[in-house]
């Protein structure tokens, strides 16, 4: 089982509010989206769900979020090839207390090519 | 002053018949009539609407001095003309005399024309025959026998020669629709081109079968053939010179009436200048409204009180030019108030016709809703019998009379409706069930010539005017002028111009869009 240096696995416990079961973050992007205004992205053909928002003090900071993190899989369940809708589906399952993200990040990229480098 | 005048008189529904009953004689004539002014505001008659005669008001009246005078139906009018009139029915003498002496010239001329066409196409017509039959006649004996190909070709040349006479029939055989001033160029050409031709056939006939007395009788035979051949040929080149050549529109033709400006754009293809002028003649009966020397009069007045207003006196004799510029800068020094009298007699003007159109529109309206409540009575009465047009449009008449007459002498029409002629188109519209709005539309608006009656027409003889042969095509510039006695049409040509289309591909793929959403959602 390859593990990618530059990628992070992040575990968010939902928080309840009223009814929901709320992350504290905001996605974007998505296959059926233009990858072009991602800002986010550095390949602007990525149509990959990206964190564009993280609210202060909620379970997505607590647990290491950031904004601008690509989200690669979330509890198992690829995310690099799905459509906004289904992305925003599988990260608010009802039944889940629990989602764990593999994340990656730009900065965690760019740290790992330069020790690589050096 | 005249709106004063319409409340002496009384009308008021169906009450017309008791206040006039000194005047409700059937024959009266009455003598008296109050004199007309030049400009044409006419003192309001008192008008008794009685049921009107049998006989067409109008029809008794020889002379044609009644012009001005005929608009009082119900008050059987003299045959003593007013003071302002008198002019036209001089011009009409001399307009019928003309029209007498000018159709005697013109006819021996037509006639002339068509016979020497039809004994033309006798002849040719008959000539294959006669070829035919000529060897049989005169040398029977020696003929050689006439095999199974000849007998075909004899067949061949009857079906041709039909053909041809069917076809004549259609081109030529028609009702000259008018009288050209020169002859038609083509059609004479055509017809020197089938005599030259049919000429040459002959002599060749002559010469090489009937002299020699030739017995191929086949290759006589099929020499006939070749004549109707070409005789279909050139039936073929009538056509297309005669009547397709002009069909594809390459002229754009301005028609200005001299009077009042009215003016209509037509297309004309390659045409010569006469052709053009009765094809704008035949447009011009259906299209341009009927010529109405009343609406002329206020602006003749006006005119003539420019003219009146200053008195030139030519105090050293002889400077003609001096005079005239004189008087255009005193005209336009003097502070002349013109323009506002116009302003507000038009808008007077106007105000009234309105008025009297409205009540026009409902005095027809509720004389129609009285016929259909007629209609409803009898159909209970007597079931299956229907009220006689024009017994309904008798009753009714003397409902809207009043308000017809009104506004037909505000819009100066009147002496294009007799009542006669009203009562019919009633009498019309109620066979047709029209609606009041559909019997009004004729006489709300003047309409083209033609729905006029011929003798208010005002233009039957017509001259052209050109500087260019008549028989030459039209060109680009070209105007010539068509007159008749108290107008003209001025025609004016302009070249349709080269249109340049080019082609622009739009690739089918550049009208599909992607849509492209950016939604950010929280979760």
């Amino acid at each position: 089982l390859l593990s990618f240096p530059f990628q992070q696995r992040i575990e968010i416990h939902k928080l309840r509010q009223g009814d929901n079961l709320i992350l504290g973050f905001s996605i974007g992007g998505g296959i059926d989206q233009d990858p072009t205004q991602n800002p986010f992205s550095e390949d602007k053909t990525d149509k990959g769900i990206y964190v564009t928002r993280v609210t202060e003090g909620g379970p997505a900071q607590v647990a290491g979020l950031q904004i601008g993190d690509k989200i690669m899989q979330v509890n198992g369940w690829d995310m690099t090839m799905v459509t906004h809708d289904q992305a925003r589906k599988r990260l608010t399952k009802r039944n889940e207390e629990v989602v764990r993200l593999l994340v990656t990040r730009q900065s965690l990229q760019k740290a790992v090519q330069q020790s690589m480098m050096s | 002053m005249s709106a004063a005048m319409d409340t002496e008189s009384t009308y008021s529904g169906y009450s017309h018949y008791s206040g006039h009953s000194k005047k409700a004689h059937r024959q009266g004539r009455d003598r008296h009539k109050s004199p007309r002014s030049k400009d044409g505001s006419r003192s309001e008659k008192s008008v008794t609407i009685q049921t009107p005669p049998a006989e067409p008001l109008l029809g008794n009246d020889a002379s044609r001095a009644e012009e001005g005078q005929d608009d009082n139906w119900g008050e059987t009018t003299t045959a003593i003309t007013g003071t302002s009139e008198h002019s036209i029915s001089q011009e009409d003498i001399a307009r019928i005399s003309k029209d007498l002496e000018d159709s005697v010239g013109l006819d021996c001329k037509r006639y002339l024309g068509l016979t020497v066409a039809a004994v033309l196409g006798l002849l040719v017509f008959l000539t294959p025959i006669a070829f035919i039959l000529l060897p049989q006649i005169l040398w029977r004996d020696d003929l050689e026998p006439c095999g199974t190909v000849c007998e075909g070709l004899f067949i061949s040349v009857a079906f041709k020669l039909l053909i041809l006479l069917i076809g004549t029939w259609a081109l030529f055989f028609r009702q000259p629709k008018a009288d050209l001033p020169r002859v038609f160029v083509f059609r004479v050409f055509l017809l020197v081109l089938i005599f030259l031709f049919v000429f040459s056939y002959w002599l060749f006939y002559g010469v090489r079968i009937l002299d020699s007395k030739d017995t191929n009788y086949q290759g006589i035979v099929q020499y006939a053939v070749s004549l109707v051949d070409a005789l279909l040929f050139i039936h073929y080149l009538a056509i297309v010179l005669l009547e397709l050549r002009q069909l594809q529109p390459m002229f754009a033709v301005k028609v200005v009436r001299s009077t009042d400006g009215e003016s209509r754009y037509y297309s004309l293809g390659h045409l010569s200048i006469q052709r053009a002028a009765l094809v704008v003649l035949e447009n011009y009966y259906r299209d341009f409204t009927v010529y109405n020397p009343a609406l002329l009069t206020a602006s003749k007045s006006r005119a003539a009180k420019h003219m009146a207003g200053l008195k030139v006196y030519n105090v050293d004799g002889n400077n003609a030019s001096g005079q005239s510029r004189a008087m255009i800068a005193a005209a336009a020094r003097r502070r002349d108030s013109s323009h506002n009298e116009l302003y507000y007699e038009e808008a007077d003007h106007e105000r009234r016709v309105r008025k009297r159109r409205a009540r026009l529109v409902v005095a027809v309206e509720e004389a129609f809703t009285h016929i259909k409540r007629l209609q409803a009575e009898e159909q209970q009465k007597a079931p299956g019998e229907m009220m006689d047009p024009r017994e309904a449009a008798q009753a009714i008449f003397p409902s809207m009379a009043r308000a017809l007459q009104k506004y037909l002498r505000t819009t100066r029409q009147q002496q294009y409706h007799s009542m006669e002629s009203i009562l019919q188109h009633l009498s019309f519209c109620i066979t047709n069930n029209m609606t009041p709005k559909a019997f009004l539309e004729r006489y709300l608006n003047p309409g083209p010539t033609l729905q006029y009656d011929r003798d208010r027409w005002f233009s039957k003889q017509w001259t052209l005017v050109s500087e260019e042969a008549v028989t030459s095509g039209l060109q680009d510039g070209v105007v010539f002028v068509l007159k008749c006695l108290d107008f003209s049409l001025v025609v004016n040509v302009k070249k349709i111009p080269f249109i340049k289309l080019s082609e622009e591909f739009i690739d089918p793929k550049s009208h599909k869009f992607v849509l492209r959403l950016q939604s950010e959602t929280s979760v």
